[in-house]
């Protein structure tokens, strides 16, 4: 860009950013749920500024070190933008309106070079276009973290181990078992095996959907891996339908505890554990 | 060369392993308990590896042989206090030391063991003498 242009556009600054606003505030998509048109105007005018700064350099090259801050403000902005809940478009078409407000300048500065306005012009379609991309890279990358988090989040969460007893675990799997969560699931187990003592551990799958023959060999991996550490598993909450699978499967669970209910499951685990639970006539 | 210290408890023999075995360590661990089990004749063998933090397919495979020769010369082996990573890595390995008997900690295997053993009279000769 030749830096006369950019000379103009520069001294043209506050009517490139009042038609800017003007084109924002028109528009059908306007956010101002979302956003206070202070808070636009001032975003705007920090945008507007470092792209002018930068094309006052003379370059165009958006991955240059002149075009830094640019990139920067834009991710900064489109990565809030994510989390305040914008949509993709919405924040792609705030970079986008700048272009008819740069447009209008144009024309005025070069209405007597008719060549002159066309290339610029074209120049700086292809600069916003490719910040407008920035801005859709960031939202997506922002998006992605967002959904990476709550992933780890949730499988940390749907495995929670629960001392139900003096000396008894209860561990209730929420979901399907994957090797990934199973490695999960067996070392919640564990440490917390070795952190309160327990005796007896109650894996409950009642809110496991379906049993094939992996899930069942990772539930046979924690059993035996509980066993080394010298507790005891039993496995709750199994389905008639699971039950059925298992035995389709050819899956021999002869050897482990297994029960109908998390309930049955705590009577057996007393019973190996010498407790009696009474019911008793005392009111309180 | 290192040895791993085997003690005498009533009619038990407690080891416990506080360094990391290394394949020979194992094996001499092995003849030592062997010889002492046979001296002692010890009713059973409580092994405590909560010092072990690496474990493999040998270590493991010995803590079986250990367990299989002791039930062979009437004594039940107790392995206690095995680190979650160690049995992950174990059950990985698909050695599930079957036979051996776990607990979580020495206090829990020697209530097993004395589960497993019944009562040891104190002093056998005693015990003799009455019956003469």
């Amino acid at each position: 860009m030749e830096s006369q242009t950019a000379a103009s556009l520069k001294k043209n600054k506050k009517q490139l950013l009042e038609t800017w606003m003007q084109n924002q505030l028109a528009d059908n998509t306007l956010r101002d749920d979302l956003i206070s048109n202070e808070d636009l105007n001032a975003q705007s005018e920090n945008l507007l500024t470092a792209l002018l700064k930068a094309l006052g350099t003379g370059s165009l090259e958006i991955e240059s070190e002149q075009f830094q801050p640019v990139t920067d403000i834009l991710s900064e902005l489109s990565i809030t933008r994510a989390r305040q809940g914008f949509s993709p478009r919405e924040t792609s078409m705030f970079v986008l309106s700048l272009k008819k407000a740069f447009y209008e300048i144009l024309e005025k500065e070069l209405r007597d070079n008719p060549k002159l306005l066309y290339q610029e012009s074209v120049e700086i379609n292809n600069l916003l276009d490719g910040l407008s991309i920035i801005t859709m890279e960031t939202f997506i990358k922002g998006r992605e973290e967002v959904i990476l988090r709550q992933t780890d989040e949730i499988s940390e969460i749907s495995t929670p181990v629960i001392r139900v007893w003096e000396g008894i675990l209860a561990l209730p799997i929420i979901g399907t078992l994957d090797s990934a969560r199973t490695q999960v699931v067996m070392e919640n187990l564990l440490e917390k095996i070795v952190e309160t003592g327990s005796r007896i551990a109650i894996l409950d799958i009642s809110g496991v959907p379906a049993v094939d023959s992996l899930v069942a060999q990772h539930l046979i991996k924690t059993v035996s891996a509980t066993r080394l550490m010298g507790a005891e598993c039993i496995i709750s909450g199994i389905r008639a339908e699971i039950a059925q699978t298992i035995v389709h499967l050819g899956i021999d669970l002869s050897n482990i505890s297994t029960k109908a209910s998390l309930a049955s499951a705590l009577k057996l685990a007393f019973s190996m554990l010498n407790i009696e639970v009474r019911r008793t006539n005392n009111k309180f | 060369m290192d040895r791993i210290p085997i003690l005498r408890m009533g009619g038990f023999l407690l080891v416990t392993i506080q360094v990391d075995l290394y394949d020979r360590l194992a094996l001499t661990l092995e003849n030592d308990l062997m010889a002492m089990v046979s001296k002692m004749e010890a009713r059973g063998v409580l092994i405590d590896i909560s010092a072990v933090s690496i474990v493999d397919s040998f270590m493991g495979r010995i803590l079986g042989n250990i367990a299989s020769m002791s039930r062979i010369m009437d004594a039940e082996t107790v392995v206690v206090g095995m680190q979650p990573a160690v049995a992950i890595t174990l059950v990985e390995l698909g050695l599930t030391l079957a036979g051996v008997h776990t607990a979580l900690n020495v206090e829990m295997g020697m209530e097993l063991l004395r589960k497993k053993i019944g009562p040891i009279p104190d002093n056998e000769e005693d015990l003799y003498d009455d019956i003469i």
